[in-house]
């Protein structure tokens, strides 16, 4: 008995829409296993941990967790956007961490080193300067791939380190606040630098997550109506084929990097002139990677990385509400993020390949050449 | 004198789990396959490690737990990027989230329990040598295996040809395929490898680095474990200088701040990372070079067409 | 006991999808910005939490989050709590600052106490510290005393006043036995990473020191202290558990007798805005027992410590110079509270940079 794989001519459309579906089916399956063998009732866990922040639907209470909903996602799905450019053109941003406390940081510099300058530019500008710091930041892994030939795995994931250290270095050197009694982290900052709430009446929801959705709908144009779309789809898949096209990949290399440290360091921006209103040094608490699995979960597709963020983000409002009512610890959510990245990259199989049980072994030895898969 | 045997010592301490599990993932890429999960296995080797030696009292049987952990867990990537053929990159990943995330769970039992720690080799008189003595004769048996071990697989992938066949999976498993070898089960039997050595480092820090459990111990060693692979040109021998470079960075500048040199302790401490990436921009920069040392068919999928 | 507080919690739970919840239990609520199972900080205050559970039974109900982090989430748990029916929420790390005041404007009937912190916004929020440095005097003391070389290392987490506090403390209690004593110090830059502090830990004896102490939260230092034959203080709780032959004594948080105070504050609706720093008289700083040492030098611990709780002796007692040999306190000169909240610098002695 085993597994056998054959390529199908074109990707299965069915699964294509059904392969994420699935893989939270399954996900839900393997919570409630778990939950089980926890001694906890499934059938609550998973409803602490999926609808009761949605509740917020109905019930008028609770509509504050929509709205930390939405401000949870926001960051998420912006960075998954520009993720998703970067892996279809198989350049492996891992540091899109960094590039997001890169851009919190540059986007910080007026609010903090010229408090005095207040006027309604101050937030435009705070905005493009983190935009500019999270693409410098990008530049640098994507330098040394196309200059250097070095893995930009690795790099830019080592550079998350360095900017982690560098914004701790900020926040209690050169920029902290002088009436903060000696403990890190800037000012708060002034009116005009803070990141307006778009509905303040019911909840704490900031326009950072229109942002998000207007990057997901241009990146998406961009991807399925340009030429820069199938550009970076076939630079992705074929390097050659794409240089007969005359496309070049080091271009592509550029592009894609600068593209998502844009957007990485636009979520850096928000989220510290949105809900933290001040650079500190427990700003980024693993968005960048988190954003990895939302990329996945939507299938590398912007419109589907929304959907995608949002499940995340529930999973995380979920896992507090879990954690208060039922005695769930907070390490589950990890755990869960990682088990549905693993469904949706199994079932993404389904897409590409038919699969079937085949009994049997192989009969000659020209069959056994071609392995066991 | 004194002082300088002791960070030797430190050093070699620090270096140990790198090295085994940057080993274990140099075998893994030469056969062609790029598991970046090696976080993921490294933290479940540990609380296996530090759970099964708590439970037993013994080290020895901790160790082996998590050697195993770690063969078990890299058994899930291996299926999937193997045989359901998943992008091996986001299937690493995966495996990283997946494995802190049980760890932790697994962890919650014992956090801040005292656990069983390795006791240290002391041969009579060889023990107590200056400066050698306890570098060379003095160390808890895991760095013994770690050399052990780079000697093992240097011998095992250039010596022998069992060794030729892994490598030439993975400079080209189409060209391999068509003579005959079996790619995909080498390919298991290496990613199986590279597990257990990863969760055999992860024992390392449970059992001799850091007795007590506590999440996130191993504080994201994995990754410089990849990275030590690249530097090292898939060589095992130059894993071994990479790895306790790494280590001597990282003493190095806690020693520094421990002297008191006035350079911010920030800087310090990114120190290990700026160098691991001066390092690999060295390494890689003759194109031809690192296309020559790299194995051709990395993280590239194989399916075998009918 | 971890069944009584499911119980609890899911009792709490039913009450927390309405806000129309009848307020017959007083409900207290607990945010972490850690495990509480790091035995240290965060397992102190949950070790309050217990405290406040077993004192009053019933008639309150408790619930917890725990490792919250002290950025955008922050004000959501807060909020969280706020919604579901908590009667006082206590915020216990300084982080958790600026979002305690910003969820404490929108909920005036809830009460707020914040941990470590120095905004009190809306009267509806109190502030709260303990003074460890009291501790760290009497452990001063317990090194000089006991250290042959003369040095002792010291892991620190972050250059904040209540680190500096504590170093600074420190050495004054240690220069009172041996003026010329010193002071080794790493900033090893976490409150908790086990790896990094048992390097750092091994760095420093391997420089020579023979007395550990850190303020970082885990007890891998004591750990690699008892492996070298060396003594050391433990932090936040009591360690001697895991180095029974290496603890001299640790700084125990015990907010228990605080945390039950402000809760039947709450049920005698007699509540009202403070701004508490209690140390050693007060109860909040208590000190494991003495361990570990000859006779003589547990009397003198001993009787430093009831010094200061007494109120006799306040360890920052001129004449103190600062580092650079200016004066800062004249004889008999008491440190004003207010300094020492925001203290940036070193007193003499020490030789250390402070990171700025």
């Amino acid at each position: 008995m085993r597994l056998e794989l054959s390529k199908r001519p074109q990707h299965s459309k069915l699964f294509s829409i059904l392969s994420p579906f699935l893989a939270l089916a399954l996900t839900l399956v393997a919570g409630a296993i778990l939950f089980a063998l926890l001694g906890k009732n499934p059938g609550t866990a998973l409803y602490y941990y999926f609808i009761d922040p949605l509740t917020g639907l109905w019930d008028p209470d609770n509509r504050w967790q929509l709205h930390e909903l939405a401000i949870k996602a926001a960051p998420l799905i912006l960075i998954a956007v520009g993720l998703s450019v970067c892996f279809q053109s198989n350049n492996w941003n891992i540091g899109a961490e960094g590039q997001f406390i890169a851009g919190a940081a540059a986007g910080s510099f007026l609010p903090v080193v010229f408090p005095e300058f207040q006027s309604w530019i101050v937030l435009p500008l705070m905005l493009l300067m983190g935009i500019a710091g999270g693409m410098a930041y990008a530049a640098i892994p994507a330098i040394l791939k196309v200059r250097f030939n070095t893995n930009e795995i690795l790099t830019s994931l080592m550079l998350v380190y360095v900017a982690q250290l560098f914004n701790d270095w900020l926040v209690r050197g050169p920029w902290r606040n002088p009436q903060g009694m000696s403990f890190p982290g800037t000012v708060r900052f002034h009116e005009y630098a803070i990141l307006p709430q778009i509905w303040p009446d019911s909840g704490r929801a900031h326009w950072g997550f229109v942002f998000a959705l207007i990057a997901a709908v241009a990146v998406w144009f961009m991807m399925s109506r340009t030429l820069k779309g199938f550009e970076v789809r076939v630079l992705g898949q074929s390097r050659r084929a794409g240089r007969f096209a005359g496309f070049s990949s080091a271009r592509m290399v550029f592009f894609a990097f600068l593209l998502s440290g844009a957007l990485a360091g636009l979520a850096g921006i928000c989220e510290v002139a949105g809900p933290i209103e001040h650079l500190n040094e427990k700003i980024s608490i693993g968005y960048g990677f988190t954003a990895i699995i939302v990329a996945f979960l939507g299938r590398l597709n912007p419109l589907g990385i929304v959907a995608a963020g949002l499940v995340l983000a529930l999973t995380y409002l979920g896992g507090e509400a879990a954690q208060i009512s039922i005695g769930v610890s907070d390490k589950v959510v990890r755990a869960f993020q990682g088990t549905i990245l693993f469904f949706v990259l199994a079932c993404d199989t389904l897409i590409h390949y038919r699969v079937r049980l085949v009994s049997g072994k192989a009969t000659t030895s020209g069959e056994a050449a071609h392995g066991n898969v | 004198m004194e002082t300088f045997e002791l960070v030797l010592l430190t050093i070699a301490t620090a270096a140990t789990p790198l090295l085994i599990a940057a080993t274990g993932e140099l075998v893994v890429e030469r056969a062609g396959v790029l598991n970046l999960g090696v976080e993921g296995m490294m933290i479940m080797g540990a609380v296996s490690g530090f759970a099964a030696a708590y439970m037993t009292g013994s080290p020895w049987l901790g160790l082996i737990a998590s050697i195993l952990v770690g063969a078990a867990f890299s058994l899930l990537f291996a299926f999937l990027t193997l045989t359901l053929v998943t992008n091996q990159v986001a299937t690493g990943l995966a495996l990283t989230l997946l494995g802190l995330g049980l760890s932790g769970m697994i962890g919650e039992a014992f956090v801040g329990l005292p656990g069983v720690k390795m006791a240290v080799l002391d041969i009579p008189w060889l023990s107590d040598l200056p400066l050698v003595g306890r570098l060379v004769f003095g160390q808890d048996p895991i760095f013994y295996i770690s050399i052990l071990l780079v000697f093992g697989v240097s011998w095992f992938l250039f010596r022998t040809r069992a060794g030729l066949t892994l490598r030439s999976v993975g400079d080209s498993h189409k060209s391999a395929h068509a003579l005959g070898i079996k790619v995909i089960p080498i390919r298991y039997a290496a990613v199986v490898f590279g597990g257990a050595c990863a969760g055999m480092a992860g024992g390392d820090f449970a059992l001799v680095l850091v007795p007590p459990w506590v999440g996130g111990v191993d504080a994201g060693r994995g990754w410089i474990a990849l990275a030590l692979v690249v530097f090292a040109s898939w060589r095992p021998w130059r894993v071994l200088a990479g790895a306790y470079l790494f280590g001597g960075v990282s003493i190095g500048q806690l020693h520094a701040q421990a002297l008191g040199v006035g350079i911010p302790s920030q800087l310090l401490s990114s120190l290990p990372y700026l160098a691991t990436v001066i390092v690999l921009v060295l390494i890689s920069r003759n194109r031809r070079l690192t296309m020559m040392n790299t194995p051709a068919s990395l993280g590239q999928p194989f399916v075998p067409d009918r | 006991m971890k069944k009584t507080l499911f119980a609890l919690m899911a009792s709490a739970a039913m009450l927390v999808a309405g806000s129309a919840a009848a307020q017959d239990k007083t409900k207290a609520c607990w945010i972490y910005v850690g495990p509480i199972g790091d035995f240290g900080y965060s397992y102190q205050h949950h070790q309050g939490l217990l405290d406040v559970q077993e004192h009053f039974g019933d008639k309150v109900e408790t619930a917890y989050l725990e490792s919250v982090p002290e950025g955008a989430d922050a004000e959501r748990a807060i909020e969280r709590f706020a919604r579901s029916g908590c009667d006082i929420i206590f915020t216990t790390s300084f982080g958790f600052m600026d979002p305690t005041n910003k969820v404490a404007a929108k909920f005036p009937d809830v009460k707020f106490e914040h941990a470590t912190g120095f905004k009190r916004e809306h009267p509806n929020v109190s502030t709260y510290n303990s003074k460890f440095h009291e501790g760290r005097y009497v452990q001063g003391v317990i090194a000089a005393k006991l250290s042959k070389a003369g040095v002792a290392g010291y892991i620190a987490s972050f250059p904040i006043p209540e680190v500096v506090m504590g170093i600074n403390s420190f050495m004054l209690g240690a220069q009172s036995v041996n003026p010329d004593f010193k002071v080794k110090i790493v900033w090893a830059n976490t409150w908790f990473d086990a790896a990094k502090e048992a390097d750092a830990a091994k760095a420093l004896i391997d420089q020579g020191v023979d007395i550990i102490t850190q303020h970082t939260d885990s007890t891998a230092p004591l750990q690699v202290a008892a492996e070298r034959g060396i003594k050391g203080f433990g932090q936040a709780s009591d360690m001697i558990k895991f180095a029974p032959e290496t603890q001299l004594t640790s700084i125990v948080d015990d907010w228990g007798p605080y945390y039950i105070e402000r809760v039947q504050a709450v049920i005698d609706g007699t509540w009202q805005q403070n701004d508490v720093w209690g140390g050693m008289k007060e109860g909040h700083v208590v000190m494991a027992p003495y361990t570990n040492m000859p006779d003589d030098v547990k009397k003198l611990a001993e009787e430093t410590e009831a010094k200061i709780k007494s109120g006799e002796f306040n360890p920052f007692t001129g004449p103190i110079n600062k580092q650079d040999g200016s004066e800062w306190l004249k004889q008999g000169e008491v440190a004003e509270d207010g300094v020492l909240l925001g203290m940036n610098f070193y007193v003499q002695g020490i030789d250390d940079q402070l990171p700025q």
